[in-house]
Order: C-alpha cells, then sequence, then structure tokens
C-alpha cells in the first residue's frame, strides 16, 4: 500500500466522524436489542414473529445480538479507532501540557479573545519579576522570556492536567471495550473454535450429552447456571450459546443442604438464600457457606451467586378423577417427582403425564384498585392520598393461594396440554372452589375451571354428579325422575313432550355446554323469544342436575338435600363447571392431595477475566472526565514592552461564562501591580 | 473592578462566613454528633462514613450557596417534628392534625407538588408581565416545594422502619419514590443556576419539566396507588442502591434541565420572549454546564450500576434493556460535549440536540419499564 494510502486510512480511522459513525450504528443495534428480548428460547421467537421472519432475524443474529460477530467486529473497530485517536492525539496533546509557548509573538496575542492593553509604570525587568510573583500567588506556573527588543513575554499557565484527562477517559474506553470482549462469548466460540467442541441442544440428561459439547476446566472466562436440587450436588454448569448448551465442568463441586425462601406480610420474598457445601477436588477441602442474592462467593477463580430457584424434584401425591365423557374411569392415586415421566392408563388410551412445576406458595392479588379509587371522588380522594406512606391508598388483597403443580398431559400422538393446579380451595363470589388452569398452548393463557366444593368442602359431589349427568345413557332415568317431580298430575302426553325436551337439552349441554345450548336457540328460536327460551332451558338444566345429584346421594345411601339458597348456588356452579369441563381436553383431572417440598437453587457461575479492566477502566473513566470538565487550562500571558506598552491575554481550552470575569480580574490585578495608581476604569475586552 | 455590565454569573470564590454560616457549620456537626450518639451502634461502617462524609459536603455546599442553608434548617425542623410527633406510633400519621395535613410523608409530598406547581404559575407570569416580585414569589415556592418534598422523602424513610425493621429502606426503591427525587434534584439544580447566574427567568422553562414529573407522579399515586411504601424484594436489598440511584438522578435531572433551557434558546433565537429571557450566551453556559454535571454523574452513576449488577446479577453488564438504554444516554451527551468542545459547535443545533436528548432520556427513564422487558425491577406502570 502506498504511504498516502495509509496516512489517508489512518486519518479517517482516527476521526471522530468515523467513531461517531460507529456509535450510531452502535446505538441503533443497541436499540434493536432492547425491543427484542434477548436469549429467550427460539420457540418463542418462532411464536413472535412466525416461520416467515423468524429464519431471516435468527440470521442477523437478532435473538443474541450483543453477541454476534458483526456488533463485536463494530466494536473491535471503535477500540482501534480510539486508540488510533489516542495514539493521534498524544503529540499536540503532549506538547500542549510540556510548552508555556513564552515564544509567542505578539500578533498572534492579539488574536485571543480575552486581551487587555494599558502602559506600565515601570521598566520590564521590575515588571518581569512583579508579573512572576503575581503569576506563582495567583496558582500559574510561568516562563518568561527576555525578548530581543528588550521587552519581555511572561507565559505562564494552569490546569494543563486537563489534558491528561484526555488520555484516561480514552484509554478507559479501550480498556473497558476490551475487558468486556473477553467476558463476552467470544473467548468461547474461539475455545469452541479451536477444540473442536459444538453447542447441542438443550432437554438431553447430562450424562447423554456428548464429548465435543464440554468445555475443559481450565476455560477461563465462561458464565453458566449450576442448579442444584436439595440433598444433592452438581460439579457441571451449563452455558448458553445460541439456542444451544454446552457443559463446563467446574474444579469443585457443590452441594445444597438447604434453599430458604422468607416472605414479608404482604407475600412479596424478602430473602433468598441457599445453605450450601463446597468440595473441592484437589485437595478434597469443604467449605460451608450460605450464598445470598448481592452476596456473592468467589472460590478457585469461579464466582458463585444466587440467581434463582426451582423445583428441585418434589414428591407429589395426585388423585386422578374421570372428566371422560364416555367411560367413567375410576379414581386412582398416582405419585411421582417433578421432573417425572409417568405412564398414565386412562380407559384404553396410553397417555403420559409430565410433571413440570411445582410451586409451594402462590400469592395473587384479588383487589382491583382503580375500580375503588374510581368510586371516590375530589377531596375524598386526596384525603386517602395523605398521611403515612404506610397507609394504603389501594384496595390491595393480596392472598395465598397455596400450594399450585404444574403438568402436561401427552396423548400417544403426542399432542399435550399443559395444566396448572391448585391445592387449596379458593373464595369467590360467596362459594369455594378448587381451580385448575389449561392450555392448549405455550404462551397462551390459562383459562381455568372451578370446581366447586360441597357441603363437606370437598370436590367429590362435582364428580358424582358430573358421572351421571355427562352419561348420555342415564338422560333417560334422569328426565323420567324430573318429569315425575316436576309435573306429577300431569297426562303422559305433556310428560312425553316434557321428557323429549329435557333429553335433548342434556344432549346438547353434555355436548358443547352452555355454548351448545346457545347455539340451538340462536338458530332455531326466533329473536324475540331467545331470551324466555333461555329461562327455561336453564331451568330444565338446573332441574336435570338437581336428579343427577339425588341420584348420586341416593346411590351412596345418603339423605336426600334440601333445596336452599346454598345449595342453588352449588347448582349453578356446578352447571358452570360441567359446561367447562366440555372443554377441558383431558379425560382426567389431576387433584394434589398431598406434596414432600424439595426446592432447587440456581447459582450463577462465572469466571470473568476481563472485570478488572472494566473496573479500572471505569475508575479511570471517572478521573479523566472530571479532569477534562473540571480542571480549567488558562494561558495568561503578559507582554511588556521596552516602551512599558503592556498587553494581558488569556486564552483557556473551555469558553464559560466565567472566563471574562476571570480575565478581568487578571487583568485589573497586573494591571494594579505595574500602573500605579491608574484612574482610567478598565474598558471592556471585545470577545 | 466595577459591577458586572453584562449577564454574568457571581464570582464562584466569595463564599460566605458570617456568624450564621458558623451557626450552620455547628449545627451539622452537632447533628451527626447527636446522631452518631445515639444510633452509632445500629450504624455499620458505611453508614457511618456517609454520616460523617455528610458533613463536609453540606458545609461546603452552605458556605458557598448561603439559600442552601434555610433550606436544610427548614427540611431538619420539619422532619425531626414530625418523627416527634409521630412517638413511634404509625397510626398517629391519622391521629394527629399536624401530621395529616402537613408534616407526614405522603402530605408533605402533597404540599410539594401544590408549592411546585404554584411556582410554575408564578414564573409564568413573571416572565410574561416581567414582574420582578411574581419572580421572587416562584423562586420563594420552588424552595418551599423543594423542602417539603425533602421532608417528605425522609419522613417516608422513618415511617417504612415504623413499618417494621424488616421493612425499613432508603425511599428510592421504586418509580413513585423516584420521582419525587427527580423534582427535588431537578428543582435544587436550577435553584443553583438562579443563583449563579443571578436571573429568575429560567424558571418558567425549568418549573414546567417539574411540573411535567408532578403530574405523572400525581396521577401514578391516585390511580395506582402507587404512594404504598412496599418492602424491598431482595434483589434491592443492597447497598449500592443507595449510591447508584440518587447518582442517577443528578444526571436525570441535569439533563432535563439543559433541555428546558434549551428549549429557552430556542425560542429567544426565534425571537420569542428573546425580551424576556436572559441572554443566549447565559442560556448556552447554563446548557453546558448541566450537561457537564449531569454527564459526569451519570457516568458514575452506571458504574455503580455496573458494580451492583455484578453483585446482584453476577454479570456487571449483560445489556439488559434499562442498561442498553442509560448507554445510549450516555453516548448521546458524550457526542454533544465533543461538538461542543473539540468541534467548537455552538447554538441553535446544540440546543435542538440537548431538547432531543430529553426525549432519549425520558425513555431510559420511563420508557423502558413502560414498554420493554427486562431485570431491572422497578416496577412497571
Ligand atoms: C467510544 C467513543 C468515545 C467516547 C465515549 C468519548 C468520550 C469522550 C468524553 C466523555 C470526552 C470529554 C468531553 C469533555 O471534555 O467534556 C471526550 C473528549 C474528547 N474526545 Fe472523545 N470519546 C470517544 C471517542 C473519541 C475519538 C474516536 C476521538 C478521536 C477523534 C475522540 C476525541 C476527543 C477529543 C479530542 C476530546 C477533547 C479533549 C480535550 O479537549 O480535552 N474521542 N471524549
Amino acid at each position: 500500500m502506498q504511504r498516502g494510502t495509509l496516512r489517508d486510512l489512518f486519518e479517517l480511522l482516527s476521526s471522530m466522524r468515523f467513531a461517531i459513525s460507529l456509535l450510531t450504528v452502535l446505538g441503533i443495534a443497541s436499540i434493536i436489542g432492547t425491543v427484542i428480548q434477548q436469549g429467550q428460547p427460539y420457540n418463542a421467537y418462532l411464536n413472535q414473529f412466525g416461520p416467515f421472519w423468524f429464519p431471516m432475524l435468527e440470521r442477523t443474529g437478532l435473538y443474541n445480538l450483543y453477541n454476534t460477530s458483526w456488533f463485536v467486529v463494530i466494536l473491535a473497530f471503535l477500540v482501534l479507532s480510539t486508540s488510533l485517536c489516542i495514539i493521534r492525539q498524544t503529540t499536540p496533546m503532549l506538547r500542549e501540557i510540556r510548552g508555556y509557548r513564552e515564544h509567542a509573538r505578539e500578533a498572534s496575542l492579539r488574536q485571543f479573545a480575552h486581551q487587555h492593553g494599558f502602559r506600565a509604570g515601570i521598566a520590564p525587568a521590575d515588571a518581569q519579576a512583579r508579573v512572576l510573583t503575581y503569576m506563582r500567588d495567583s496558582g500559574f506556573s510561568a516562563r518568561s522570556n527576555a525578548r530581543a527588543d528588550g521587552g519581555v513575554l511572561i507565559a505562564a499557565k494552569q490546569g494543563s492536567a486537563s489534558r491528561s484527562g484526555y488520555f484516561l477517559a480514552h484509554g478507559a474506553i479501550v480498556l473497558i471495550c476490551v475487558g468486556g470482549l473477553l467476558d463476552g462469548d467470544l473467548p468461547l466460540r474461539v475455545r469452541m473454535a479451536l477444540g473442536g467442541k459444538a453447542s447441542t441442544t438443550a432437554g438431553q440428561l447430562i450424562v447423554e450429552m456428548p464429548e465435543s459439547s464440554r468445555m475443559g476446566e481450565d476455560n477461563w472466562s465462561f458464565r453458566g447456571n449450576l442448579f442444584i436440587p436439595e440433598g444433592r450436588s452438581n460439579r457441571t454448569a451449563v452455558l448458553r450459546l445460541g439456542d444451544g448448551i454446552l457443559l463446563q465442568p467446574l474444579p469443585f463441586s457443590v452441594a445444597l443442604t438447604k434453599f430458604h425462601i422468607e416472605h414479608y406480610d404482604n407475600g412479596s420474598p424478602s430473602r433468598f438464600a441457599s445453605d450450601i457445601v463446597i468440595t473441592d477436588d484437589a485437595s478434597g477441602e469443604t467449605l460451608s457457606h450460605t450464598l445470598e442474592v448481592n452476596r456473592p462467593l468467589t472460590h478457585r477463580g469461579v464466582t458463585l451467586y444466587q440467581s434463582g430457584f426451582e423445583d428441585g424434584g418434589s414428591m407429589l401425591r395426585l388423585t386422578a378423577r374421570s372428566l371422560s365423557a364416555d367411560a367413567a374411569l375410576a379414581t386412582t392415586q398416582v405419585e411421582g417427582a417433578v421432573g417425572d415421566s409417568l405412564a398414565i392408563e386412562a380407559g384404553k388410551h396410553p397417555y403420559k403425564l409430565e410433571l413440570t412445576d411445582f410451586r409451594a406458595f402462590n400469592v395473587e392479588d384479588f383487589g382491583s384498585p382503580t375500580q375503588e379509587a374510581e368510586t371516590s371522588a375530589g377531596l375524598a380522594q386526596l384525603q386517602r392520598q395523605l398521611g403515612s406512606g404506610a397507609i394504603s391508598a389501594s384496595s390491595r388483597d393480596l392472598r395465598n393461594l397455596g400450594p399450585s403443580f404444574g403438568y402436561k398431559l401427552r396423548d400417544a400422538a403426542g399432542q399435550a396440554r399443559e395444566f396448572h393446579n391448585y391445592m387449596m380451595p379458593v373464595e369467590q363470589r360467596g362459594a369455594w372452589f378448587i381451580i385448575s388452569g389449561m392450555r392448549e398452548e405455550a404462551g397462551t393463557d390459562f383459562r381455568y375451571i372451578r370446581f366447586p366444593l360441597d357441603d363437606d368442602g370437598r370436590i367429590d359431589t362435582w364428580f358424582d354428579i358430573h358421572k351421571i349427568f355427562m352419561d348420555p345413557r342415564r338422560h333417560a332415568q334422569i328426565a323420567a325422575r324430573f318429569a315425575q317431580r316436576s309435573l306429577p298430575g300431569a297426562d303422559s302426553a305433556t310428560r312425553e313432550r316434557f321428557v323429549a325436551t329435557a333429553l335433548h337439552t342434556a344432549s346438547l349441554f353434555a355436548e358443547r355446554g352452555y355454548e351448545g345450548v346457545g347455539r340451538f336457540i340462536e338458530s332455531t328460536i326466533p329473536a324475540a323469544e331467545q331470551e324466555r327460551a333461555m329461562d327455561v332451558f336453564s331451568k330444565v338444566l338446573q332441574g336435570m342436575v338437581w336428579e343427577a345429584w339425588l341420584l348420586a346421594r341416593e346411590q351412596a345411601g345418603l339423605a336426600e338435600p334440601v333445596m336452599d339458597d346454598k345449595h342453588a348456588l352449588f347448582l349453578g356452579n356446578t352447571l358452570a363447571a360441567l359446561s367447562d369441563s366440555r372443554f377441558y381436553g383431558a379425560p382426567l383431572y389431576f387433584q394434589l392431595t398431598d406434596y414432600t417440598l424439595r426446592q432447587a437453587t440456581v447459582l450463577q457461575v462465572t469466571r470473568s477475566p476481563g472485570k478488572p479492566l472494566v473496573y479500572l477502566g471505569s475508575l479511570l473513566m471517572v478521573l479523566g472526565i472530571f479532569a477534562m470538565l473540571y480542571i480549567r487550562e488558562r494561558r495568561l500571558f503578559v507582554l511588556v514592552k521596552p516602551d512599558g506598552d503592556t498587553l494581558v491575554a488569556l486564552s483557556t481550552n473551555r469558553r464559560t461564562m466565567d472566563v471574562d470575569d476571570i480575565f478581568r480580574h487578571h487583568a485589573e490585578s497586573l494591571r494594579a501591580r505595574l500602573a500605579p495608581a491608574s484612574t482610567d476604569p478598565l474598558p471592556e475586552h471585545t470577545p | 473592578m466595577t459591577e458586572l455590565a453584562q449577564p454574568g454569573i457571581h464570582p464562584a470564590h466569595a463564599p460566605h462566613r458570617d456568624p450564621l454560616g458558623w451557626l450552620y457549620l455547628l449545627a451539622l456537626i452537632g447533628g451527626a454528633g447527636v446522631a452518631l450518639l445515639r444510633y452509632g451502634a445500629l450504624m455499620d461502617g458505611y453508614d457511618t462514613a456517609i454520616l460523617l462524609l455528610q458533613v463536609p459536603v453540606l458545609a461546603a455546599i452552605g458556605r458557598h450557596w448561603a439559600a442552601f442553608r434555610p433550606y436544610l434548617t427548614a427540611v431538619a425542623t420539619l422532619s425531626i417534628a414530625s418523627i416527634g410527633l409521630y412517638g413511634g406510633d404509625l397510626a398517629r400519621a391519622e391521629q394527629t392534625f399536624a401530621l395529616k395535613y402537613l408534616i407526614s410523608s405522603q402530605t408533605a409530598i402533597m404540599w410539594m407538588s401544590a408549592l411546585y406547581l404554584i411556582a410554575t404559575g408564578a414564573y409564568w407570569l413573571g416572565l410574561l408581565t416581567r414582574s420582578a416580585f411574581a419572580d421572587r414569589t416562584g423562586g420563594a415556592l420552588l424552595w418551599s416545594g423543594t423542602a417539603m418534598g425533602t421532608t417528605g422523602l425522609l419522613v417516608r424513610w422513618f415511617e417504612s422502619y415504623l413499618m417494621g425493621p424488616r421493612i425499613g429502606h432508603i425511599p428510592i426503591s421504586n418509580l413513585y419514590e423516584v420521582m419525587v427525587l427527580f423534582c427535588l434534584i431537578t428543582a435544587l439544580l436550577y435553584l443553583y443556576y438562579e443563583h449563579r447566574y443571578a436571573t429568575r427567568k429560567m424558571g418558567a422553562f425549568v418549573s414546567l419539566i417539574i411540573s411535567a414529573a408532578v403530574a405523572f407522579l400525581l396521577w401514578y399515586a391516585f390511580t395506582r396507588g402507587a404512594a404504598e411504601i412496599q418492602p424491598l424484594i431482595p434483589a434491592l436489598q443492597s447497598y449500592w442502591m443507595k449510591v447508584h440511584v440518587p447518582t442517577n438522578f443528578i444526571g436525570y435531572g441535569a439533563f432535563s434541565l439543559a433541555a428546558m433551557v434549551g428549549v429557552g434558546q430556542l425560542l429567544v433565537e426565534r425571537g420569542v420572549l428573546a425580551s424576556r429571557l436572559p441572554d443566549p450566551r447565559v442560556l448556552e453556559d447554563v446548557m453546558y454546564r448541566a450537561i457537564a454535571i449531569g454527564f459526569a454523574f451519570f457516568t458514575i452513576a452506571t458504574i455503580l450500576g455496573a458494580l451492583w449488577a455484578a453483585e446482584a446479577w453476577g454479570t456487571y453488564w449483560q445489556w439488559d434493556p434499562k442498561e442498553t438504554w442509560a448507554l445510549i444516554v450516555w453516548l448521546n451527551y458524550a457526542a454533544w460535549l465533543h461538538m461542543r468542545l473539540t468541534k467548537g459547535l455552538r447554538g441553535t443545533m446544540l440546543a435542538w440536540w440537548a431538547v432531543i436528548g430529553l426525549l432519549v432520556t425520558t425513555f431510559a427513564f420511563i420508557g423502558v419499564n413502560m414498554f420493554l422487558t427486562g431485570l431491572h425491577s422497578y416496577g412497571s406502570i
């Protein structure tokens, strides 16, 4: 390459224009990275962006933007550009820091924004001594130069350290970027390329993962997660890279004795802590420690942080109850640990029950602050805001819903639905329920079914009614008994019509719940009469359910229940749940009856070799910025000519308004020292 | 030298050493001493260091800025009065008239809001009618509002401990609390420049941004019940929070102030209100100083945030949206300073830039919480 071209390239790379362009690109890219959530599972992106955009965005690396090669390359160019800028500025800056410019010519002093001329009353040599004293007293360091014409120029300066701020701040940028690159994915990728390693897919057992996805223990830059259930230990961290994972063995193993969660009264967590025991591979030494959020521990160059918690395989005891429409299934007991996948038989169909999650606490807000705030107005609202910050102006109603667990029920074809069931009953509008959530697709909201509790506080009655009422073979029996009770004295034709209506209603309902009935009414009955028809249908449904209930009691040899408000409410809720059960999509409901909690902690484990560089850089950055912004570099020149003509001039690298005052102050003082008794006021300088 | 003939700036090197100044210094030392004697046993090393450090810092501020002393005195008096009235019982907030309607935390913050809004009106009246009296009233109201707001936050801090020792924490832990902090810091910074540049004419503009923050604060409190003191989740239980958050808000406050002065400058350049607002050179100078101080503190705040993140999340930087936007804000003002200092850029362009900078800053401050998901648990709106 030609010297000229090299020179041009250097000019370009070290120019502010280039740096600003890079920064702009980085800025825009960063913004994109904040809009697209980073580091999510790729399925989530596929759902979000659809099959067309997903691969395009994947190719541009937008899911892990800050570690894509193009982002890293831009960052590297920024380091280069700033380094070159420093190199380029070094010579002129050093000249500025060292030099006094005591050879400055009068003509150039006359160009200064701040200058003032007067006639000195003493000889240049005396003036020189006085000026030097003044400069020293005012915090300047000065040099004087006797000029050939017999005059003297005193050049003084202060605040040169301001320039060193430039080196500190810009050197800091280089340090921080280099440190950041060392702690990013880059070293890992280089290591993988050199060692022939490749990431593997998540979701397989650790022991089954290929050797090629295990990093060496000598890896000096990584960040991963260590998952440890209570009572177990682990020494293999999982590193995420794009959509894949790598395994990172540690030089020690970590056992979890106990995981602690504590809560405030309002249900929000107050403390997460892990009691761990670290055992060194090499020495076999052990170390007990309690790891808490905000209190990391560094051991053998690896830093451990309390970063999360999960279920570590709690034992769940479940009662499987039939929700099957065609054949009632026997109620059975199931037992398994979270993480297990159990084979379940429902009728003739095999299912897989995958226990995915367990939570011992579920605190939810049942209040509605906005609604209540709207009801009070004006001064009353203000009144509510006055007082201490402790007194709640909102109507938050936090309740612990107790334990819940999550599972997937997968059929023989591999299709799965996801469920989220609560163990404890919840009160809503005067009645108690046990709640189960269902969704067909991850990422969508759960839809809830509420099983009403009977007089004994159990859901058994509902399931008994369900068994009878949803069995089409029993509809005739129920309808006949219903007719008997409702129309005791009617003739057989009327009764037959009545039974036919009841049967039809029940079959509509058994198929699609209230929706089936509604659809039928809409499609066959004139609009004007729909409301009345709906009324009739609900009366019929209630009557049929009542009969089903009586039948169930009879079968169990129990007394007939009385029809009161409470039981009417129960019937209504029973019907609602029966209707919802048509969309539950599973032949079985799993009720959590008992559990043994086992938690797991998730620790973040890191080796970050760049950290000291970044911290040092940060310190230098702060020092440099304060030096540049708050140390004012000022140069004061006093030229005394042989005839006593005197020129005071000041230059500064920061043009702020107080410089005017400061200059006037110096000019005034110097004049007072050099020119005895002067009466004419100091003229304004010309900016 | 004769009086300053042109728009100027109070010489910074004329500290006040009057008897009141000595009294102020004595009160600071005495206050710290009493605090140390009474509560020293409960404080850890950091607490003690910060308590002791406050004395020289507040002394220096009071020495160079006499108006700060009555403000601090008022805050101390009101806070101590409030704490005394509580007598260790939170329920007094509802029973004692002075607490319920004057100096319990929420009431004091409502007073702050009201005083700030009226101050804005006064400043505008002063600007439009050229009334020096209205201007002075605006200044006095702004000071009073700041005193009430500061009292409100200090008392809130105390109240949180009355709720339970486990719950007690410094009131800078959620969006409601830091919004109050933002108002206070912006007002104090402005009042300082008002004193340094001996002009109240920028108050009309700066008080607008404070009023906007007050409006947000009221909306947030009234419709979302945001004013309730919430205990700290584990990630926020860190000493870093106490230094990171206030430092950040000096940055945000200074940037907002610069932007509002920039608006003034843009108007003056178009001849709007030109004869009523200060000389453009003053506006330019204030804008530079505000951005410089804001930038310096924002740098420190971002670094402190990184140090905290290193402890709380295990990484000093992980491109969480809040972090990333802080970086964007920082780069923006770094570019602004480069333009001014190395390219000598002045005038309209920089004023526009400062105004647009406020949009970026506002997004980093509030927008991120509203629109983006991340690790910063400062509550979504
Ligand atoms: C990562 C990019 C950069 C950042 C964040 C950055 C930051 C800063 C900061 C904070 C200042 C202080 C402004 C002040 O004095 O108030 C500054 C000044 C300066 N920067 Fe940069 N800078 C960067 C890149 C560059 C580059 C590439 C150049 C080369 C052209 C450069 C040249 C300068 C110069 C000449 C000064 C003024 C120094 C002085 O006059 O004392 N900067 N920079």
